[in-house]
């Protein structure tokens, strides 16, 4: 009965690294070598994609690009999120219930419904390809996501703390930075972590609202694609090194997912 | 979300995420509500056509169809990643040094950018060079995605079982760990099944996770987009063309902003009553038991 228990975890982890194995085997082959033939492992193993990419402008751009507009809109929705999510679980004011589950209705916005009045209003306000446009734009679901997450992780922590505080002569904003902000150290991890990993994922809005200058290593992939052709093996490079960064960031975090999922009610 | 103390200056404490969320949301919403009552041509005119674009959405039949298919997909996509992603967490070690190994290999799919999804399923499925479609094919299934809808519509399914019941496994699994073990060794010593652990301890226990990870799948398998659109392309034909897809055709293929505007709302006001009916359902469930 045990042996038979982790059958199924261990199917599920082949299944999920099945795809990712085949992208790797891509990315160390040679184009000629893809679409030769079908081989189980590269055959001469040739670093050649990826160094393609890490000399190449054009691509390690789109890199750097995403990683700072993620990086950006990590800080803007936590830091945002912060006192709203305090004001949500340790106040009453007129309309709280409501103006809740209307920021959480915002999650449920198809991207693809937005995408041109996005591209219009951030050209108005002349944001458009700048990294600050893809930024705030990802705060419309990230925001709500944070302030979620962080109102379960505070309404954890005991009232008696803030009281505690207030009578010990604690300003507000002190008491916020230098106590309570510490205390709930764990479920700011969480919720940059799911800021960092809805906002690298989301691609419609971060193409939609960049031409040049600010584009994401998506959209670099999709015109590489289309304009040279079928270099697979490019492609593939390109697609495991998106791997990278989120496989880094779940190191880190790994020991308060699933803490994280439970208080901060995901 | 108890014992909160009425203070009307919180206000000020949520006001920044307001009006940026409000920025974000308003703004574009009522531009696209502006459009859906519109008719254009060009140059920048336009003309009032009240709700012309609704009836006419509500009564066509690709509208039908494009809802159907994605219904469908939604329907399947959740009947196979809840119970999977239950299973798996039931069966998953509780603690140790090998529950952080599966909870980070599981989350991988997770930090995947969609696109790269549905590129790696493509370069996966291809009939001739896909490790899938050439082991299927091998296998003697006649197996090809881009000109079998039914060959589609699994690899779609299977891409989307791939990327997202590692959620419903978090998910899940973090419901499980909160479960004391007093209750553990309770059961144990009334000799309970494990089944009988099952429906009266960690079924309910669950009941609150598992809530929120259908309303999250429910929500993000119907927004479903650049996935399926880098996999398929909507095709063979239309036979994968789920709303997003169809909406965007629309949208910027033939750029007819006024259908498409009213497509959206449309859309969009499916998801919010669809989630608030399960959302209602499943917290009313919850407050009788």
């Amino acid at each position: 009965m045990r042996r038979v228990k982790w059958l199924l975890p261990a199917l599920y982890i082949l299944f999920v690294l099945l795809p990712i194995y085949w992208l790797l085997n891509m990315s160390f082959k040679t184009t000629n070598e893809i679409l030769g033939s079908f081989t189980w492992w590269p055959g001469h193993i040739t670093l050649e994609n990826y160094r393609t990419i890490l000399t190449d402008p054009t691509w390690y751009t789109g890199y750097l690009n995403s990683l700072a507009y993620v990086l950006m809109n990590t800080v803007i929705s936590v830091s945002l999120a912060l006192p709203a999510a305090y004001a949500f679980s340790r106040y009453r004011f007129m309309g709280d219930k409501h103006l809740f589950f209307w920021l959480l209705s915002n999650r449920m916005a198809p991207p693809a419904v937005f995408a041109l009045p996005f591209f219009q209003l951030y050209s108005a306000i002349g944001l458009f390809d700048t990294h600050v446009a893809v930024a705030l734009a990802h705060c419309l679901f990230n925001i709500p996501l944070a302030v979620w997450i962080l109102e379960g992780f505070m309404s954890g922590v005991p009232k008696e703390l803030d009281e505690t505080a207030f009578v010990d002569g604690y300003p507000f904003w002190r008491f916020f930075i230098r106590i309570f902000i510490p205390t709930i150290a764990a479920g700011i991890g969480v919720a940059a972590f799911f800021c960092f990993m809805f906002s690298w994922v989301e691609l419609l809005l971060a193409k939609t609202l960049t031409a040049v200058v600010a584009k994401p290593i998506a959209a670099v992939m999709t015109r590489t694609a289309s304009t040279s052709g079928y270099e697979l093996g490019l492609l593939a490079a390109a697609g495991a090194l998106t791997i990278i960064p989120g496989a880094f960031v779940i190191y880190f975090v790994r020991n308060y997912i699933a803490k994280g999922f439970a208080l901060g009610r995901v | 979300m108890s014992g909160r103390t009425p203070n009307q200056k919180a206000w000020w404490l949520v006001m920044p995420v307001v009006l940026l969320v409000a920025f974000n949301a308003v703004i574009p919403l009522m531009t696209v509500v502006n459009y859906s009552v519109q008719e254009t041509f060009g140059d920048n005119q336009f003309f009032f056509e009240g709700v012309t674009w609704f009836e006419q959405i509500l009564h066509s039949s690709r509208f039908h169809d494009a809802l159907e298919r994605q219904l469908l997909f939604t329907a399947i996509v959740l009947a196979i990643e809840v119970p999977l992603g239950v299973a798996i967490a039931l069966a998953m070690p509780r603690s140790g040094a090998w529950s952080s190994v599966c909870l980070v290999l599981m989350a991988m799919p997770l930090l995947i950018p969609w696109n790269v999804v549905g590129a790696m399923w493509n370069i996966f499925a291809l009939p001739d060079i896909g490790l899938l479609g050439h082991s299927l094919n091998a296998l003697g299934f006649d197996y090809n995605f881009t000109r079998q809808p039914l060959a589609a519509w699994s690899t779609l399914v299977a891409m989307d079982v791939w990327h997202w019941t590692s959620l419903v496994v978090l998910l899940a699994y973090a419901g499980l760990s909160a479960i004391p073990t007093a209750f553990y060794q309770a059961a144990k010593i009334d000799g309970a099944s494990a089944w009988a652990v099952f429906c009266y301890i960690q079924l309910p226990k669950m009941k609150r996770v598992l809530m929120i990870a259908v309303l999250l799948r429910f929500m993000d398998s119907f927004m479903i987009y650049t996935e399926a659109i880098v996999l398929t392309g909507g095709g063979p034909g239309n036979s994968t063309s789920l709303l997003s897809i169809d909406l965007v055709k629309i949208a910027l293929g033939q750029f007819d902003l006024g259908p498409a505007a009213a497509m959206s709302l449309i859309y969009f006001l499916i998801i919010l009553l669809l989630s608030w009916v399960f959302y209602a359902v499943m917290t009313r469930d919850e407050a009788q038991s």
